[in-house]
């Protein structure tokens, strides 16, 4: 889907002066849902702060027939709604638009179920490495040695979980990963996804200003820096391929991505690491790279 | 009409057929697995048109059902015990949602220890939740009251969702004659369900459950608490309608009275061993004491109206419960001496809990002994819920 497609779609789906801060992320990922499918779209949230964005009744924030559901609960929620609509014959993309918490975290086992019976929804995991709505609570997603409020002086002292691979592993049809900073590549992403039936999952990449501590104008910039300093990759499987992405490709070679420090001093949750911590953070990325090169080329040799 | 030998597990999954059920999502877990094994084989077989979904928990059973419902099928999920624990914060979500959702519970005590028999712990955890709540007594009223649920949930006046408890093993795994009413007749008397209290679909603008000020939460809270009161009317209409159409001889009503008319001592009991404590009335009636039973239908909503009328002129109750709060009584008791504003004198027997056997027997030497507390004016002695557990007085009398 090119810019000019994404310009000219006439869904809302986004009220501007929604409840969400300001640069929040996830404000650019639900428009970038509703510009591409928009009109077939049923939204099933757990709780998150999506639940506080989609605004306070009567009143909306959003746009979209939404089903808020308990935070374990989204996948399987889904999957019922999408039985119902195809037992009486009627269309209707069911997307589950998630936080790292209820899909990798609290809702997991719920997720993992959806994907293992292969129900035909889409799964948005819009990523921002901790419990925002509660007050930045370190998750299951949070990077190693990021401050979060329970993490607060150290920093995190366990890995971030990879659940894109996770869920690739469970042999569902499509899984990829996507940055809010690159609009295009999500929207072709989504209509890829939704073009297919069964199991979807979209890992997207959501820095967060107060959670991460940055200011508001600074979300595209972080976003994309995540994929210039290769901290954030990103690939695409579908079917039996397994890609790159083009925006990240370039960055499989290391001396082409910029230092990681750039990345790292613009968010107050890295502020307190040394260098030996940047080093240490740079060889999991290191590390991460070549387990991706490595699908790679393994699903290129299977075809 | 056929009359066919059935146990409680395969009659619910008669009545699942019946209702044409269109999605259906379950766990497995003791002693409820035979409803779902008996639901998925007949998807499998095609003698069913429906959508059987399964799920790695109970908390994704109900969810599933949920997105179902809220998508305008007719669906049904079951538990028992610790699954129905599971799904607790389901339950409330469902309800809160007013979707009518129809669940059985095989009622299974709560573990440790693992124990797969039955007590009334684990449904009565969820009494307060907004699910109205029946207990059947056999089999045959497992199939009517899993029937009439649909009815009654489905019911504009009412969109609540019912569980129906049938007790662990004596009703779930055992067979009785069952009468079926005729699919053609039960689809006329209960056509596909309407898509209320609302439908998500694509293109339409519609949030379900997103916040909104602490009044709205509460009026709609009203609103449950008003439709409880709707469903009183709701199931007596439609216990009595289907007793008329369909004649399966089970009872109508939020509760059954049995030989109460001039009973100046009222024992009051809900599920299976109901029918012992009926066969400890007719042993004691024959002994010339004044008894009778009743036996609760429905706990959600409660029958007020109906006990009341029905204890108006006894001496004493006596309240047989299968659950029990911890630091009170036991909540069957609890529930009776609130609706008769502590006018009449009652007595609580904690028994049969973790499925100990309490037979027609232990149940006539109860009563018995009861009255005789009562006329020697022993009553004063009944605030504190008396645990029966015979073996523990063999054991000190050994001693
Ligand atoms: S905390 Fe972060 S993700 Fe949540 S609304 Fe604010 S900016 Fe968006």
């Amino acid at each position: 889907m090119s810019i000019q497609r994404l310009a000219l779609s006439k869904f809302r789906g986004v009220i501007p002066g929604n409840p969400a801060c300001s640069g929040c992320p996830h404000n650019i990922g639900l428009k970038i849902v509703g510009k591409t499918i928009g009109d077939k779209v049923i939204l099933v949230v757990p709780a998150g702060c999506t639940s506080i964005i989609s605004g306070y009744w009567p009143r909306s924030g959003l746009e979209f027939p939404i089903l808020h559901v308990p935070f374990a609960s989204a996948a399987a929620v889904a999957s019922g709604l999408k039985a119902a609509l195809e037992s009486r014959g009627e269309n209707g993309v069911v997307v589950v638009w998630s936080g790292d918490g209820g899909a990798a975290d609290i809702g997991f086992a719920t997720l993992s179920g959806a994907a293992v019976r292969n129900d035909d929804i889409l799964v948005i995991v819009s990523d921002n490495e901790a419990y925002m709505n509660t007050g930045v609570q370190a998750s299951g997603t949070t990077t190693w040695k990021a401050l979060t409020t329970t993490s607060p002086v150290i920093g995190k002292t366990e890995e971030k979980k990879d659940i894109a691979l996770i869920m690739l592993l469970h042999k569902v049809p499509y899984v990829a990963t996507a940055s809010i900073a690159y609009p295009t590549d999500l929207a072709e992403k989504i209509e890829r996804a939704v073009s297919i039936r069964g199991f979807k999952l979209i890992h997207l990449h959501s820095p967060c200003p107060p959670g991460w501590r940055f200011d508001a104008d600074k979300t595209i910039a972080i976003a994309k820096l995540a994929i210039e300093t290769g901290a954030w990759i990103l690939w695409e499987y579908n079917n039996g391929s397994f890609k790159i992405s083009p925006q990240s490709k370039l960055y499989a070679d290391k001396s082409k991505r910029k230092p990681l420090s750039e990345y790292l001093k613009m968010q107050g949750r890295f502020m307190h690491l040394t260098d030996e911590d940047i080093r240490g953070i740079e060889n999991k990325i290191d590390e991460n790279w070549k387990l991706i090169l490595e699908l790679e080329k393994y699903y290129s040799t299977k075809r | 009409m056929i009359r066919k030998a059935l146990i409680g597990s395969h009659a619910i999954a008669m009545a699942v057929k019946l209702a044409n059920v269109e999605v259906i999502s379950a766990y497995p877990i003791t002693p409820q697995t035979i409803i779902v094994e008996k639901i998925a084989d007949m998807i499998e077989r095609g003698e069913l048109k429906a959508e059987y979904i399964r799920v790695e928990s109970e908390h994704s059973a109900l969810a599933v059902v949920y997105g179902a419902s809220a998508g305008g099928s007719r669906v049904f999920t079951a538990t028992s015990s610790h699954g129905l624990l599971y799904m607790y914060e389901m339950l409330w979500w469902v309800a809160n949602s007013r979707l009518p959702v129809v669940m059985a519970v095989v009622t299974r005590s709560i573990g440790p220890p693992w124990n797969i028999h039955t007590d009334h712990q684990d449904v009565l955890s969820v009494r307060d939740s907004g699910w109205i709540i029946g207990f059947a007594e056999n089999v045959q009223e497992v199939l009517d009251m899993t029937l009439q649920a649909y009815k009654i949930s489905e019911d504009r006046r009412v969109l609540l969702p019912s569980i129906i408890a049938l007790d662990g093993f004596i009703l779930s795994h055992t067979s009785e004659p069952v009468v079926i009413p005729e699919p053609s007749e039960v689809n006329e008397w209960l056509p596909p369900r309407k898509p209320l209290p609302f439908k998500v679909e694509a293109g339409k603008f519609f949030a379900v459950g997103n916040l909104g000020p602490d009044d709205v939460t509460m009026e709609l809270r009203w609103y449950i608490w008003r439709a409880m009161e709707r469903a009183k009317y709701t199931i007596n209409e439609v216990s009595l309608d289907y007793a008329k159409r369909f004649n399966t001889g089970s009872p109508a009503g939020l509760l059954e009275t049995y030989r109460t008319t001039d009973a100046k001592y009222i024992a009051i009991s809900m599920g299976s061993w109901s029918g012992d404590i009926k066969e400890a009335i007719d042993i004691l009636r024959d002994e010339g004491y004044n008894v009778g039973l009743i036996r609760l239908r429905y706990i959600r909503p409660f029958p007020l109206e109906e006990l009341r009328d029905t204890v108006s002129s006894a001496k004493a109750l006596i309240v047989f419960d299968r659950a029990v709060s911890m630091g009170h009584q036991g909540i069957l008791g609890m529930e009776v001496v609130s609706a008769t504003n502590s006018k009449i004198p009652v007595k609580n027997i904690i028994a049969g809990l973790g499925g100990v056997d309490v037979s027609h027997h232990d149940f006539s030497n109860i009563i018995r002994g009861f009255i005789e507390e009562y006329e020697s004016g022993l009553s004063i002695e009944w605030s504190i819920p008396e645990w029966y557990m015979p073996w523990m007085i063999k054991e000190s009398e050994e001693r």
